[in-house]
């Protein structure tokens, strides 16, 4: 287990280290190789808690670290063509950063402990900001700083919820500490306001991380200005590790018999997330932004099946894998779109089919499936959610949500059609930047696996989802 | 000995009502430095008999060495070696942000004689000192325009945790503060540099140039 820590740091290392700049994205492949290696291994054999159980891996843990290296491994494979075509850009910081997240987003899936569950969300920041840096201009310049201001906040935030919570550990009979485990067992004997008043601090900050409205400032710059391979990432990996701190937040509200109270936050948020992200997303002119809307829009409707409980929980993090690869999928063909054209403006691209014959029409389905569009998987997971809200009697949510996604098909999709279809500007029928096996085989790959896993979800990833589910208090 | 603590606690309010007040950026670090000093000194100054007392020096030389001197040593540095003037441009006028504060730190002492701890023979002061100086820290985040200035109240803000932390110094393994310190400083240094490349970019620290992304 503590290879899938050690492995990346070792080759984010090596990637500093090393003076051959062409080299280097071959490390990251070797790297993202060697922790999917490591994480078939550990689903295999599902190994026991180590370093006094400060490490291990429960069902929601081991669910994001394979999303997590999945993702990974295909971003990987993208970069190599990626960072091949951008030899103008020094890649150093790139790589070795992408590997130091890598290892930080490992730790988050596997830490037991909440305090280094921070200590290893905050590396997932400090990690990511260079990264949003890579093109080296104004713009990606004022992102990246307004990604630190947000997300140090939120960070600080956190920081203060964990406190809080270690305190109300405090109480007679309490734990005194801050093991999951500890925690969860203690139940009762937490001190109830403070367990209450620490979770509105974890939701904040975690909240942040993660994008949900109205904490989700940073998101639509970051998107917009990073490659669009570290886009798939932040929005398939980065968000749903933080997502798991705020399970592992409800987790002990359940313990304390405040899950209620809980609950009831993550639906109100993850209605508003999903109706500003549809008041944003229509007539949006930039379409990586139009994509970061759909993140907050998607976070929304991640914390919405926890808080509304029963069938929706298990539907959540069957969600929380459709989403994140369905995401790759749309960003690295969004990259693919914005490098042909040089431009992410939707008024100066038209006919992306036509002069992509394969990213085009990929990001044109990855749409559709995002959208919950049959027979992809997100529809099956965002139909799961509809029915809990059904079942456990959230009329007005179940009304709320499909009102938003129906709003979001219909701004999304007049964005996307435009710039799919029609006849390309004259002089781009064969573009600089066209489409090739490594630019445009890794979304196909994402979009597929998106197509079987809404056909067919493999038995032992449904028996996963199941148990992430009992572990949040859900069916 | 309490009313010599009770003062402590005051003089980190009086810094963070200081530090809201101030429009002078040398003045402010400075504030700043002394308030990261006099939390230096709290980690002894709250020790009890059931301290260790070897833990309690170590967070107290590592606040020391870290929050008043290394950060706002780098913070001085950085703004010695940039043209930017000297004035803390805020958004919101002085006054307004400066009620606001004193109004979030009565509120707090207000709203933390309510909530009891769960465990007795802690210092009555010591939740409104924390808090208070995190709503300081966060008022002056969203009300400075200059990058400097925002590092100053992300600072505050983080100083305001660390009261906090100070309650918990005597069952959390030792690792996980030396974590937060450790992240304080690596969080400012990144800041740090990013705030040179945005000089180097727009030759200036003014980050309400950085406003061409927006809906």
């Amino acid at each position: 287990m503590l290879l899938l820590l050690a492995a990346p740091l070792a080759l984010a290392a090596l990637a500093f280290a090393m003076p051959a700049a062409r080299w280097r994205p071959r490390v990251l492949l070797l790297g993202a190789v060697a922790h999917a290696a490591a994480v078939g291994w550990a689903w295999a054999t599902r190994p026991a808690p180590v370093l006094d159980g400060w490490l291990g891996l429960d069902a929601a843990g081991l669910l994001v670290l394979a999303l997590v290296s999945a993702l990974f491994l295909v971003c990987a494979v993208y970069a190599q063509g990626y960072l091949e075509r951008r030899r103008d850009r020094p890649n150093r910081a790139f790589v070795g950063g992408l590997l130091v997240l890598l290892a930080a987003t490992s730790a988050v899936a596997m830490a037991q402990h909440l305090g280094l569950l921070w200590v290893a969300i905050e590396i997932t920041t400090l990690s990511t900001a260079p990264l949003i840096y890579f093109n080296q201009n104004e713009r990606s310049l004022e992102a990246a700083w307004k990604y630190l201001v947000v997300c140090s906040v939120g960070i600080a935030f956190a920081l203060l919820g964990t406190f809080l919570l270690a305190l109300a550990s405090t109480g007679p009979g309490g734990p005194r500490s801050l093991l999951l485990s500890d925690l969860l067992a203690a139940g009762p004997s937490l001190v109830r306001p403070w367990v209450r008043f620490s979770f509105v601090f974890l939701l904040a900050g975690y909240g942040t991380k993660m994008g949900l409205a109205p904490f989700h400032a940073w998101k639509p710059d970051a998107y917009g200005e990073a490659p669009g391979l570290l886009g798939a990432i932040l929005s398939g990996g980065v968000t749903s590790v933080a997502l798991l701190a705020l399970v592992r937040a409800l987790q002990v509200c359940d313990a304390a018999g405040d899950g209620e109270f809980a609950r009831q936050a993550f639906v109100a948020l993850g209605l508003l997330s999903i109706g500003l992200a549809a008041v944003f997303l229509v007539r949006q002119r930039d379409f990586k932004r139009m994509l970061a809307y759909s993140s907050v829009e998607h976070m929304g409707i991640l914390v919405l099946g926890l808080g509304v409980g029963g069938v929706a929980t298990a539907g959540a993090f069957m969600h929380l894998v459709n989403n994140g690869l369905t995401k790759g999928a749309l960003f690295l063909t969004a990259g693919n779109i914005h490098r042909a054209f040089g431009s992410k403006q939707v008024e100066r691209v038209r006919g992306a089919a036509a002069v992509l014959p394969i990213s085009g029409p990929v990001f044109l389905a990855s749409f559709l499936a995002i959208t919950g569009s049959p027979p992809f998987a997100p529809f099956f997971s965002e139909f799961a959610i509809l029915t809990g809200a059904v079942q456990t009697g959230a009329f007005a949510a179940a009304a709320a949500y499909l009102l938003g996604l129906a709003v979001i098909f219909v701004g999304m999709g007049a964005t996307v059609l435009g710039l799919v279809q029609g006849a390309p500007p004259a002089g781009m029928e064969r573009p600089a930047m066209g489409d090739s096996v490594l630019s445009a085989g890794p979304p196909l790959a994402l979009l597929a696996v998106v197509l079987l896993l809404g056909l067919w979800v493999p038995p032992p990833l449904r028996a996963l989802y199941d148990q992430a589910a009992a572990l949040a208090g859900g069916r | 000995m309490t009313g010599w603590i009770d003062l402590l606690f005051v003089l980190v309010l009086v810094i963070d009502l200081f530090v809201l007040a101030s429009s002078r950026l040398r003045a402010g670090i400075r504030a700043v430095a002394l308030q990261g000093g006099v939390l230096a000194f709290m980690p002894l100054a709250l020790a009890g008999a059931a301290t260790d007392t070897r833990h309690a020096l170590t967070l107290a030389v590592g606040a020391l060495v870290v929050k008043a001197l290394g950060i706002p040593w780098l913070l001085a540095r950085a703004t010695r070696e940039s043209t930017v003037s000297r004035e803390l441009a805020p958004l919101v006028g002085f006054v307004p942000t400066l009620v606001a504060g004193a109004l979030g730190i009565a509120l707090a002492i207000w709203l933390g004689s309510d909530l009891p701890l769960p465990f007795p023979g802690t210092h009555p002061l010591l939740v409104p000192t924390s808090m208070g100086t995190v709503w300081a820290g966060l008022l002056l985040i969203v009300t400075r325009r200059k990058a400097v200035g925002q590092v100053l109240g992300f600072l505050v803000l983080e100083n305001g945790v660390f009261v906090l932390g100070l309650l918990l110094s005597d069952f959390m393994p030792a690792m996980v503060e030396v974590g937060v310190l450790l992240d304080l400083f690596a969080a400012v240094f990144v800041m740090g540099l990013v705030m040179f490349d945005i000089q180097r970019a727009f030759s200036s620290l003014d980050t309400e140039k950085l406003s061409s992304l927006r809906d």
